[in-house]
Order: structure tokens, then C-alpha cells, then sequence
């Protein structure tokens, strides 16, 4: 009863009479108009500026802090990268280099970037909701916004949201990428990049369309099973296939083989079966002579692979392959695979049975030893033609009756940007989008029995290099304007004509870059007929050994006839010439012996070449360039001198530095290098 | 009264229950055996860019008063700015504890400190720095793999073979050897790195880069070269 009356009380004391009612209704509209002002007062922002401005008065530049900190809120706005960033009003000291030895939050200034901030705001890297005022809204995932702060680790995915080629300062990114390509990711999932091409993937699966002429039925099932027991180096994943399963593929692969070109092709019989116990002996010797390591490993006996991995590791090739297959093979690879990086090598039929011998030799007798499979009959073959059709094996290889399968796996252009609430996050796991896309890569199959996609076996650096690639597909990479993005064109050149028909067969290009196509392990051969003379390089290609003696990886002798390499050479003369090599650049009456005494003299002395150049193999040892004993007659004087003065103009990347040479050092250095001449031991003229 | 009654037995009951609940989760390590000392036996002084795991584990071992390996002693693990997994384990068959550091978001050195207690009270401590590389950073490194370590890293690995061996004295130093390089300033560094040994009166067998490497990537191996410095590079005093 009292609390009626009190509160009876309370209600006539604000409501009772109309002035009673007009001042509450005044305070009450005064209270609420006050509550923006007062949230603005006490909010974050403020706080942190305030403490920021009491912090600078610390330091020893106080002045110079207080002049440059403007307080209230700060923003950059780029309209064209939709950017409208405030984290600049809480990160005050972003661009402060005195404050370098801060490490406190919100007050540290920016390390050092290759962007300024206030052309690409904060977003464009460091995801998280540019235009938030508060810590929570700014940085992480709120119901209105999802974007949290882009963790330091793959901070480096930013950047390939502009930049398409490989950047120094990305090293992670660059790995991730060459790992898209490298373990065959974009033959099931499209992945477009911001210039608009799709990743395309480097690794060349083997067609199996006659794979019964090459292996049997248990080396099939034996592989996939798991490969890496075979070999270590095996990019094909683990699927978990059961022994039905790997049984059933196996019948079906074996059944849908057709002949190959090659199997018409007849074998002399003659040298099928050699004398001597040490036929292997020499096929051994005989693989390190054609230098197969350069692109074939195989384990030592210390487990270690050795040799290179462009090509298949043959560890235990005796395991897998028909003898009378590889014997065809090392004939002509291009008769059972056209599309090999192989080299035709015009062995001839003792080097063949030799190397066969070799190979077969390089096996694992407790392999195939546990393999034993029933019979093949149709339930088998058709159970097998539906995994194979399931798994989607055609994304990768080709099988015959069987169509490669059309957006066989999501499309992943956008995965950097895929909202939250459409990810189903594994129980226990961090509901982050980077977590989700390591924790796919890891384990896909942890986020459903029936998903298809296999368990790579990857480090854990190397899924984080590929988690980094793929956070780099954000819907503002897919969306870039086209002057934002970053890429350098990849031509397709390929020689024309007869020489270019002879280059194919050997495959010139697996290993040589001409024109921005081809592989990178031995010289770009783009100017090689400016660089080099006629005489020395129809030596060359009789006798290639001799370049780089110490190197593992080398180029290969090719048995070409006298016609074939006059061909070739004059055809690289002639096709692969530089601008600017005319008798003008270079006076050759100048390089005359008192030209040579002084390039001498620089060459020991001013520049000590010989830290990196062997010019004598009695006194120089420096071995970071090539050897220069012979230049003389490998390079010609234009070539030396023009490459003197710029290096880099010639070979972009070279690791040999531009010494800023004056046009008479060049010369002198050039006369000099010209001296160095070894005795020729005759060859084709 | 009643009701206060009931509702604080109720509170008696539920309390213990939340406590032996999270107990059970989370049952504290304790240690079995009390070590003399403990010794690092890998993973410190690894780079890594900023924010990612370190590629090796930092391994430790506890050692008992006569030097020998003890097993179950309790080692816990701390350092600013980084997430390590576990941070605390119990040494294993051969003594030992490993731990997985992934660094902070901000460059520069981390120390993981390695704690295991005492048989006596106190505990016995090994400090371990860790290098986190930045944007600048990263590039010093790369720009140095290309063009600098051939010649000044006496270690060869598969893809080059060091040069080293075949220089003439005086030779060079490694980038980590922050016992000469601390003492040089930046622009020395820059200078010599611009310009060749000669223009600090050194050896002409480091050529000039000014004319192959720009500015940016210059100073980025000279960022490089402080971040790995052992021992760890002290930038000059700011004026006061």
C-alpha cells in the first residue's frame, strides 16, 4: 500500500499539472539528445588519441608528433578501390618513423611497404571493416560485417590480388602459387586469376590410354593403392581407395588400353639380350653420360633422391614397366606419348639395351610381391570404369571411353572472399576463413566421408603457402580494374620450319627458354645467335659436356647427325639474334694486345673477376658464373662487350652485376677475354 | 529461511560439480622429477616471415644434477608475442621437449624462454630468439639468396654450391655475424654494397650493385642483414 502511495507520489510530482509535464518531457528530450554527444566522448577512438597525445610528449621530438596528430576522426578514401578507411584515426602514428622502436598498439608506425598508405588505405591488404570506429567492428567478424583482420601470416595474399608474377617481397605467396600449378589443383578446380586467364597447372599427368603397353594390371593396382610407395616423389595424392576399389581401377585401366604408335614398331632381336654381367655396370655409366638425372631422380642408398624432378623418379621403374615397352620408349617417347617433355635421343640399339637393363634393374622386390589379384571379368571392369568416372581421374589423365568431367569441383576464383555462414566449420576448429581453407588442404576428407578430394600429404609449410595463394582470390582480386593489375605476358613461341621440327623432337624447350616459352634449367637461348660463334657452337652440339663440368645437371649428347647440327646451328644463328649487334657497336680493330694487357689487369685486379670467372684452371677457382677458359671461342667480341656494359639488358635477372664499365674498360676487358682461347680439337668446319 | 536454506545447498552442490568438471578438462601437468638444468638442443635463431610457424620445432632437454637426460620433468614455455604449442609438456623417454613457435605479427626478434622447476624451488630458464622477417625484410632476403650469399655463406645446399672457399683472403662475412656488421653503419653498408669493397678501402671482390639493384633493394638487404644479425643488431641511440 505505501508503495502505491510513493509511487502516486513520484507520478504527481514530474506529471501532476502541465509546467510539471513540460520540464520532465524538456530534461527526458535533453537526456537523450545528450546520450550521441556522450557516447562520442567516452568512445575508443578518442581514448586512444588521448592517450597518444600524452605519449608524444615523451619523446624527444614532442614538437614535431603534436604538430603532425590532428585529432578527430581520420579517413582515406580511394573511391576507384572502394576504400574508405578509418583506421588511421586509432593507428595515429602509422607514418611516425621516429616512433620505430614503439611496439605498443594502437601507436606503432607502419614497418616498411612497398605501397604508400594513403594511395591503398589499410583494407586493400589487411581485410577487417575499414569504415568501423570501434576495436570490435574494425578487426574482427561482427553479424553485420564478416571481414575480420587478415592474420599476419597471410599477409602476403594481398598483394596477389593485384600482382600476377612472382615478387621478391612474397616468398610465400610465390610457393603457394607454384604449388597451385605444381600438384595439378587446377585440373579440378577453375581458379581465375585477376588478369582474367585461369591458373594453369604445370604438372604433366600421363595419359593412360594404352597404359596396358607400358605396365601390368598389378603395378596399376600396386600405384593406386599408394603411390608414394612406389615413389617418394609422387605428386598423385593417396585416394584410400580398399583393395576392391584399387582392384576394380585396375581391370578397367588395363581394359580400355588401346595400342599405341609405338607397338607397331618392330625390335631387333639382335641385341635383346646382351653378353657380360656387366651390361649393368655400363647401362649405369651410360645414364650419367646421357646426364637422365638432369630430369630423373632416383633414391641412393641413403634414401636421398638424386637428380631432378622434371621427369618421373625411376627408383623402382623395373617394378613397373614392360621391357619391350621401355626399349619403344627410349627409341621414340613421342611414339607412345605425344605430348612428352621427353627428347627423342637417337640412341642407337646397343645404348637402348643397355639403358633398359639399367632401368629394369631399379626395383623393390617386396613391391608387388603381396599382389595378387583375381581374375578381371566385367562386374570388375565397369565397378572400375564408375570410380574412375566418380574420382574424377579424366580431370587429369587421359582414359579412353571416359569424358573429362565439365566444373568437376568448386570453383575456387572467389574462396578469399567466401562468406562465413556458408562454411561448415569443423566442431572445435577457429571459425576463421583461413583456418577453414589449411584445414580443407590438410584433411578434406575430415569434412565429409563421401568428399572426393584426396589428402595431399602436404607440410605444414606448404599449406600455409597454399592457403596464402588461395585467400589471395577475393571478390576484389576477380573484380580489379584491369590498370590495376600487374602481370607480364607468357608467349607461346615455338621455332618454325625444319629446325623448328628437330628442336620439338628434342625438345629443346623442356629445358631452354626462347622468347619467354620454355623451361628454365638450362640458358635462355633467346639471343644465343648474337652471343655465340659458328665454329664453337657446331663443337657444342657434337660434343655438349663441356660447358660446366662441375654441374649434376647437364645437357644431354643427342647422337645428331652432321646434317642435323649444321641445321640447327645455322638456323639459332641466324633466328636467335639480339637488336643492335651490327658492325657498329664495337670496333674490332681495338682489340689489340695492348687492349688485352689492360683487360687483363682489370680483370685480376680492379674487378677480381676471377672471385666468380674461371679465366685459368691452373691459378682461378671462382665458380659463380660460367668458367671463361675459351670464351674466346665460344662468344663473339660484340657479345662480350655489349653484355659487359649491361647485363641485364641481355639476360633480364642475370645475377651478374652492371659494373657501370666505361666503353674503354668494356673494351680492354673485352680484348682480354677475346685472348682466351682453347686448342681446338677439330670438329665440323 | 527455508528457501535461503535450500537455495544455498543447491549453490554447495552445483559449485563443486563446475570445479571437478573443469579439473577434468584440463588436468594440470606437474612434474615427476625435478631436473639440474636445461639445455637447448635445436631451433633457435630461425627466420621466418612475420606471423607464420617456424619450419623446425625448438627442442630442449632436461638434464638431472649428474648431466644425464630425465624424463617427466615439467617444462613450461612463454614469450611475448608468440603462440606455442604446448606451452607446457613433460620431457619425454630421451629428456626431451619440442615446441612448435609461431612467431608474432610485428618484425623483428622474440624470445621464447624454456622454464623447468628445480628440485630445491626456483627453476632453471634458456632464452631462445626467434627472427620474424617483414615485407622489407623478406625482400633483403631474397635479393641476398640471388646476388649476396653464394659468396658469403660458407654453407652449400643443393640449388647452389658456395663460393667461398674460393676467395681470396680477405673473406667475407656472413650476414650473421653481427660481431663485425653491428659495428658498421647503415650507409656504410649501403655504401659498400653500392659501390664494391673498395669504397670503404675493402676488397674489390664485392662488386658495385648501384647500377643492377635499386635503392629499395639495397636498403632491404641492409634490413636483412640487422634482422638476422647474431648477435642481435642495436640501432644507434635517437638524439635527444
Amino acid at each position: 500500500m505505501s508503495l502505491r502511495n510513493q509511487f502516486g507520489g513520484v507520478w504527481r510530482f514530474f506529471v501532476g499539472t502541465a509546467p510539471r509535464r513540460f520540464a520532465s518531457v524538456s530534461v527526458l528530450l535533453a537526456i537523450v539528445s545528450a546520450i550521441a554527444p556522450t557516447k562520442d566522448f567516452f568512445s575508443q577512438w578518442r581514448h586512444y588519441q588521448e592517450e597518444y597525445s600524452h605519449f608524444i610528449r615523451t619523446r624527444p621530438d614532442a614538437g614535431r608528433l603534436q604538430r603532425r596528430f590532428e585529432s578527430g576522426i581520420h579517413q582515406i578514401w580511394i573511391p576507384e578501390q572502394r576504400v574508405v578507411d578509418r583506421c588511421t584515426t586509432c593507428h595515429v602514428a602509422l607514418q611516425e618513423a621516429s616512433l620505430s622502436d614503439v611496439r605498443k598498439e594502437p601507436f606503432r608506425p607502419h614497418p616498411a611497404m612497398p605501397h604508400s598508405l594513403t594511395e591503398f588505405g589499410c583494407v586493400v591488404c589487411h581485410h577487417g571493416q575499414g569504415a568501423a570506429t570501434t576495436v570490435q567492428e574494425a578487426h574482427y567478424s561482427t553479424k553485420a560485417w564478416e571481414q575480420p583482420i587478415l592474420p599476419a601470416r597471410y599477409l602476403e595474399s594481398s598483394c596477389g590480388q593485384c600482382h600476377m608474377d612472382a615478387l621478391e617481397g612474397t616468398p610465400q605467396l610465390n610457393l603457394g602459387r607454384r604449388l597451385l600449378a605444381r600438384y595439378g589443383c587446377a585440373h579440378c578446380h577453375a581458379i581465375t586469376q585477376p588478369d582474367g586467364t585461369l591458373v594453369a597447372p604445370v604438372d604433366e599427368p600421363p595419359s593412360l590410354e594404352h597404359v596396358a603397353e607400358k605396365t601390368t594390371r598389378e603395378w596399376i593396382f600396386a600405384w593406386t593403392k599408394n603411390p608414394q610407395a612406389y615413389a617418394a616423389s609422387a605428386t598423385m595424392p593417396n585416394y584410400r581407395f580398399s583393395d576392391q576399389e584399387a582392384s576394380d581401377i585396375a581391370s578397367f585401366l588395363v581394359a580400355q588400353s588401346t595400342s599405341s604408335d609405338n607397338s607397331a614398331k618392330e625390335l631387333p632381336k639382335s641385341v635383346a639380350s646382351l653378353p657380360g654381367s656387366d651390361t649393368v655396370q655400363e647401362g649405369t655409366s651410360l645414364y650419367g653420360t646421357l646426364f637422365c638425372a638432369s630430369c630423373h631422380a632416383i633414391q641412393n642408398a641413403a634414401g636421398n633422391l638424386v637428380g631432378g624432378e622434371m621427369a618421373p623418379e625411376l627408383t623402382r621403374a623395373g617394378n613397373k614397366v614392360n621391357p619391350d615397352w621401355l626399349r619403344r620408349w627410349l627409341r621414340a617417347p613421342q611414339g607412345y606419348d605425344p605430348k612428352t617433355r621427353m627428347p627423342r635421343y637417337r640412341l642407337d640399339e646397343k645404348q637402348i639395351a643397355l639403358l633398359s637393363s639399367f632401368l629394369l634393374s631399379k626395383k623393390d622386390d617386396d613391391l608387388l610381391a603381396n599382389v595378387h589379384l583375381p581374375a578381371s571379368d566385367a562386374q570388375s571392369i565397369a565397378r572400375g570404369k564408375k570410380l574412375v568416372s566418380d574420382y574424377g581421374c579424366v580431370a587429369c589423365h587421359r582414359i579412353n571411353g571416359v569424358n573429362p568431367p565439365e566444373s568437376f569441383a568448386p570453383d575456387l576464383s572467389r574462396i578469399g572472399s567466401k562468406p562465413l555462414f556458408q562454411v561448415g566449420f569443423l566442431r572445435g576448429m577457429p571459425e576463421t576463413l583461413p583456418d577453414y581453407i589449411a584445414g580443407k588442404i590438410h584433411d578434406p576428407r575430415a569434412f565429409g566421408p563421401a568428399l572426393k578430394m584426396p589428402n595431399f600429404s602436404l607440410t605444414d609449410g606448404q599449406i600455409e603457402a597454399l592457403t596464402t595463394a588461395l585467400l589471395a582470390q577475393t571478390d576484389r582480386a576477380v573484380t580489379m580494374p584491369p590498370e590495376l593489375v600487374r602481370s607480364s605476358p607468357h608467349p607461346k613461341y615455338h621455332p618454325g620450319g625444319g629446325a623448328g621440327r628437330l628442336m620439338e623432337d628434342l625438345r629443346c624447350q623442356s629445358c631452354h627458354a626462347i622468347n619467354g616459352n620454355g623451361g628454365d634449367m638450362a640458358p635462355d637461348l633467346t639471343f644465343e645467335g648474337s652471343a655465340v660463334n659458328r665454329a664453337w657452337l657446331l663443337d657444342f652440339m657434337k660434343n655438349p659436356n663441356t660447358l660446366r663440368p662441375a654441374l649434376i645437371r647437364r645437357m644431354p649428347k643427342f647422337n645428331l647427325s652432321d646434317a642435323e647440327i649444321k641445321g640447327l646451328s645455322d638456323y639459332m644463328l641466324s633466328a636467335y639474334q639480339a637488336s643492335g649487334f651490327d658492325s657498329q657497336a664495337l670496333d674490332l680493330s681495338t682489340l689489340n694486345s695492348d687492349a688485352a694487357t689492360r683487360g687483363k689487369q682489370l680483370f685480376y685486379s680492379k674487378y677480381a673477376c676471377q672471385s666468380c670467372h674461371i679465366a685459368d684452371y691452373k691459378k682461378d677457382k671462382g665458380y659463380v658464373g660460367p668458367a671463361l677458359a675459351g670464351v674466346g671461342d665460344r662468344l663473339t667480341s660484340v657479345w662480350m662487350y655489349r653484355w659487359l656494359k649491361n647485363p641485364n639488358a641481355l639476360l633480364p635477372g642475370t645475377p651478374m652485376p652492371n659494373f657501370s664499365l666505361s666503353d674503354n674498360e668494356a673494351r680492354d676487358l673485352t680484348a682480354f677475354l677475346a685472348t682466351l682461347k682453347e686448342h681446338k680439337k677439330g670438329g665440323l668446319k | 529461511m527455508r528457501r535461503l536454506r535450500v537455495a544455498c545447498l543447491t549453490f554447495l552442490l552445483i559449485v563443486p560439480l563446475g570445479c571437478t568438471k573443469r579439473s577434468n578438462v584440463n588436468p594440470p601437468l606437474s612434474s615427476k622429477v625435478y631436473g639440474a638444468q636445461i639445455v637447448l638442443l635445436s631451433g633457435d635463431k630461425q627466420a621466418a616471415g612475420v606471423g607464420s610457424k617456424l619450419a623446425d620445432p625448438v627442442v630442449v632437454q632436461v638434464n638431472g644434477a649428474d648431466g644425464s637426460a630425465l624424463t617427466g620433468a615439467l617444462v613450461s614455455f612463454h614469450g611475448e608475442g608468440l603462440v606455442l604449442t604446448p606451452a607446457e609438456a613433460l620431457s619425454d623417454a630421451s629428456g626431451q621437449v619440442s615446441v612448435s613457435v609461431q612467431l608474432g605479427g610485428i618484425p623483428g626478434g622474440y624470445e621464447l624462454v624454456a622454464d623447468a622447476p628445480k628440485a630445491g624451488g626456483g627453476s632453471t630458464t634458456i632464452n631462445v630468439r626467434e627472427i620474424a622477417l617483414g615485407y622489407q625484410e623478406k625482400v633483403g632476403k631474397e635479393v641476398s639468396y640471388k646476388y649476396c650469399t653464394t659468396c658469403h655463406d660458407p654453407e652449400s645446399t643443393p640449388e647452389r654450391v658456395s663460393n667461398l672457399d674460393n676467395l681470396a683472403p680477405p673473406l667475407p662475412h656472413q650476414f650473421t655475424d653481427g660481431n663485425t656488421l653491428n659495428s658498421m653503419s647503415d650507409a656504410d653498408l649501403i655504401k659498400v654494397i653500392a659501390d664494391g669493397g673498395p669504397a670503404l678501402g675493402k676488397s674489390p671482390q664485392t662488386p658495385a650493385y648501384r647500377n643492377t639493384l635499386t635503392q629499395a633493394q639495397i636498403k632491404a638487404v641492409v634490413a636483412y642483414i640487422r634482422a638476422v644479425a647474431d648477435p642481435p643488431y642495436q640501432p644507434p641511440a635517437t638524439k635527444h
